[in-house]
């Protein structure tokens, strides 16, 4: 089916649901609200005219900086394919900027855990009802979500674990040994500092 | 998953006497194929709960790239899966070229259906060593990595690089191919079949192998999907789903091959899915061999590095009124249009897929990284839950993870 046609089925079924069509070469996504989106992604999963049992990819965007004034401040773009009956769709669900939150789908795809918890450690959009919300590619004390479009490429300051584990590394240098100046090459073999 | 009558060893595995007791595996072991860390929940020799922890790797890819253009961004994806880069650099390139709508020449598309076939053999290849490492083949070990050294000799010859090819290029690939890697390439292939009857002969019917693997690590084909499972650990399972055949790219609509497919979903209908994949790579490759058509390897309208790959291509390099970088354009047409695209390609990993936002600058607004062996490291809780410890090894082995890719 074309991606066209499952949108204007979706349209039909969840009349109330819909915000928005994006078309760009090719590709459909449907902009939608969160409040029902384990139902609708039910329900492209479970039709059978649509069978979408892939879930492909699941990312969180941040709209901040995009000059479009209707999309929400934050969206979580679901991609979903029938490998049945090869075809796709993309689903956009407009996620507000204050307490971002969107209802867990690991009941319908159990692949979809890891991915959840990814955008929650990145992007810190949380899940209602996901089993074992955590941060997942960052340290669990990690301040911020770096694909915030706020956060800034470098920090100012180290990981508070770095800072420990260089304090460690100086702790246990009983040789007095110096990485710096060896590292850069600075120092030539005979021109050694006499210590 | 669980099944009743799974049984590695002929006499019952004691259960422990209830005392649970947990073991902290990796990151740091040589059977985790990388640097993952898996918390292990045990009774006896059983797993109770099984935690495996990525991110050790994590470099923010995905915020990097925000930060360069698209030309720029290419080289983060040699460091996303390193043992078969050039297939994460097709993908990206896909990616961008239908983002941007470029085209790519007929020869272009060919050479890189050649490179990344190319590169499923290498990945396979490593694969098949260290899997069988783990489970305790060491002749395999070598065998393989002395095919996947002509390999790698291979590509070194293409493009300068072994490990880091970067050699596709947005709207074709950077060099032409050469007569004398073709002629090395064709010496390959000869030679490698008989190969591969040579890593069959040593184990697919040896017995230790049969018991590590034959009823281990059984994953039916609508808990594959539930978890995302892709690649040759979704066909192990007997779904059909190829990304080469469900949505060809590149050349392999003109190319013939088979899919192959398992149907048990345990470890060892992972590994003959696998074997199998190579020998219709070898197919595949010679095809591209045979019909590689003449022309040009990149795209007249491809954004370009400032080293021109065509003769009659203007140098205007940091003039353009995107500000500083290499890409400039060539003709007058608007290059970066605004939208969003999701594109996949089948890597050796599985479904690599690339989802680029488009804001109408040089750079990307948002670029996500499907990476398969982030997903299948996420399946290996339910997959390892209620099995041995020792086929905990045998299954990161068989779901084929690779960590960079995975941490990103």
């Amino acid at each position: 089916m074309e991606s066209m046609a499952i949108a204007d089925r979706l349209q039909a079924q969840f009349p109330d649901e819909i915000l928005r069509r994006h078309v760009f070469q090719g590709q459909v996504g449907v902009s939608i609200r969160p409040a029902r989106v384990v139902e609708i992604l039910r329900w492209l999963r479970d039709g059978d005219a649509l069978q979408m049992n892939h879930l492909r990819s699941l990312c969180g965007v941040d709209n901040g900086r995009r000059k479009d004034p209707e999309l929400a401040r934050f969206e979580v773009v679901y991609h979903l394919y029938s490998i049945v009956l090869r075809h796709e769709i993309r689903i956009r669900v407009q996620v507000a900027e204050k307490e971002p939150a969107v209802d867990s789908i690991v009941a319908l795809w159990a692949g979809a855990n890891w991915l959840e918890r990814e955008t929650f450690d990145l992007m810190g959009i949380r899940f209602n009802g996901h089993p074992d919300l955590r941060r997942i590619l960052l340290p669990e004390d990690w301040k911020g979500h770096p694909l915030r479009k706020e956060y800034p490429l470098k920090g100012k300051e180290e990981w508070s674990g770095m800072t420990e584990l260089l304090a460690k590394i100086k702790e246990l240098d009983t040789f007095g040994f110096q990485p710096t100046d060896a590292a850069s090459g600075q120092t030539e073999p005979g021109q050694e500092k006499q210590s | 998953m669980t099944s009743p009558i799974r049984q590695t060893l002929e006499y019952p595995v004691a259960d422990g006497e209830g005392e649970r007791y947990s073991l902290r595996l990796g990151p740091q072991h040589p059977a985790t194929h990388g640097v993952l860390r898996v918390d292990l929940e045990l009774d006896g020799e059983t797993i109770i709960e099984c935690k495996p922890q990525v991110g050790y790797l994590h470099r923010g890819f995905e915020k990097l790239a925000e930060n360069r253009t698209y030309t720029q961004a290419l080289i983060l994806t040699d460091r996303l899966d390193y043992i078969a880069a050039m297939a994460n650099n097709v993908g990206y390139c896909l990616a961008v070229e239908r983002l941007l709508a470029l085209s790519v020449p007929l020869r272009a598309q060919y050479i890189r259906t050649l490179v990344c076939e190319m590169s499923r053999l290498a990945s396979h290849l490593l694969w098949l060593a260290t899997h069988a490492l783990d489970i305790g083949a060491m002749t395999v070990f070598l065998y393989c990595f002395r095919e996947r050294e002509i390999l790698l000799d291979l590509f070194e010859e293409l493009c300068g690089a072994r490990l880091t090819f970067s050699y596709p290029r947005i709207g074709g690939v950077r060099q032409d191919v050469t007569t004398a890697f073709i002629d090395e390439l064709q010496r390959f292939l000869d030679l490698f079949p008989a190969k591969i009857a040579e890593y069959e002969t040593l184990i697919d019917t040896n017995r230790i192998w049969l018991k590590r693997t034959v009823g281990v690590g059984v994953v039916s084909g609508e808990e594959a999907l539930s978890l995302g499972l892709t690649g040759a650990c979704l066909r192990g399972s007997g779904v059909d789903y190829d990304l080469r055949k469900h949505q060809p790219y590149d050349a392999y609509d003109q190319v013939d091959f088979e899919v192959p497919l398992g149907s048990d979903g345990d470890i060892y209908a992972r590994y003959r899915c696998r074997m199998e994949e190579m020998h219709q790579s070898i197919r595949i490759i010679q095809q591209c061999i045979d019909q590689l058509p003449p022309g040009p390897i990149i795209g007249e309208d491809a954004p370009d590095l400032v080293m021109p790959n065509r003769a009659q291509s203007r140098i205007e390099a940091d003039s353009n009124s995107y500000g500083t970088g290499l890409i400039r354009l060539i003709k007058e047409r608007e290059l970066y249009l605004s939208g969003d695209i999701y594109v996949a390609t089948e890597v050796p990993k599985g479904e690599l897929g690339f989802y680029f936002i488009s804001d109408g600058s040089n750079k990307p607004y948002r670029m996500h990284i499907r990476s398969p062996s982030f997903i299948h490291i996420g399946a290996l809780a339910a997959i390892a839950k209620g099995e041995l410890i020792a086929d905990l090894i045998a299954n990161i082995g068989s779901l084929d993870v690779v960590l960079g890719e995975s941490d990103r």
